[in-house]
């Protein structure tokens, strides 16, 4: 049985809802952030699968450049955020922190 | 079974697997060295999937790049002698609901993902995606280029200025 589309899918599936489940779950924003990368690896897995399998050719493979791209100023982005929130809260658990000025 | 399938399921396992340990993991340093793993397995997809181009960058960027980032998060915001003790301390019964939830969506998805029949084009055979993606970025993609350009500009200014001592 050769490796077709069908198997890049699932194991998108599969990375998708395992970062999913960080998501929903994890209360250290930083695990919530692996997560959310989860999730962006799981759909570029998807566009490189249908670059080659789906006609797609090279245009899923530029998608999946500019997901990378956006994927990189987020996490710079976020930990900044995360940092920020450390010194004023003291804890980066995001079930505390539910005010916006003390 | 050939080689391609061998290493396909080779990949499969070292991503999910991984995966896991990202998700379940107690301790957050696990979890983000395990992450590392997930990176080089979905690089290694990549590479199987005739986009060289991408299993570069995706090292370069992921394992290189963001994946520093987390770790630097994680050593910066997080006391070494109580690691995420408290993170998981969620009740049983959301966590049984998330998992419920993240279940469903997977296997409704990997039912949708099967069950349907795709537009399959014979893959174009093109030795070098390099030049390709070179050629689409500053032809048809040339705004998106620029923007993200801009974006990433946008991006170190901001960062930097969130995350500075006051």
């Amino acid at each position: 049985m050769g490796i077709g589309l069908t198997h890049y899918l699932v194991i998108s599936a599969i990375l998708f809802s395992l970062g999913l489940f960080a998501i929903i779950v994890r209360k250290h924003a930083v695990l919530v952030l692996m997560g959310l990368e989860l999730v962006l690896n799981s759909a570029n897995i998807n566009f490189v699968a249908f670059a080659k399998y789906g006609g797609m050719n090279i245009e899923g493979q530029v998608a999946a450049v500019f997901v990378i791209i956006l994927a990189a100023a987020e996490a710079a982005v976020a930990l900044a955020i995360v940092l920020n929130i450390y010194q004023n809260f003291k804890t980066v658990n995001v079930d505390e922190i539910d005010n916006l000025k003390d | 079974m050939d080689l391609v399938g061998l290493a396909f399921y080779f990949l499969a396992a070292l991503i999910v697997i991984s995966a896991a340990i990202v998700v379940f993991s107690k301790n957050i340093m696990y979890s983000a060295f395990s992450l590392m793993f997930t990176f080089f397995g979905v690089a290694g997809l990549y590479v199987l999937l005739n986009a060289d181009f991408l299993a570069v960058t995706q090292i370069m960027v992921y394992i290189g790049g963001i994946l520093v980032l987390i770790i630097f998060g994680v050593m910066l915001t997080t006391r070494i002698t109580g690691v995420d003790v408290k993170s998981n301390s969620l009740g049983k019964i959301q966590v049984g609901i998330a998992g419920l939830l993240s279940t469903i969506i997977a296997i409704s998805l990997i039912v949708v993902f099967s069950s349907t029949k795709w537009f399959l084009s014979e893959p174009k055979v093109s030795g070098d995606s390099t030049k390709l993606i070179g050629n689409e970025l500053l032809t048809n993609y040339l705004l998106a280029f620029e923007a993200a350009s801009v974006l990433l500009l946008i991006a170190i200014i901001g960062a930097a200025f969130i995350a500075r001592r006051k």
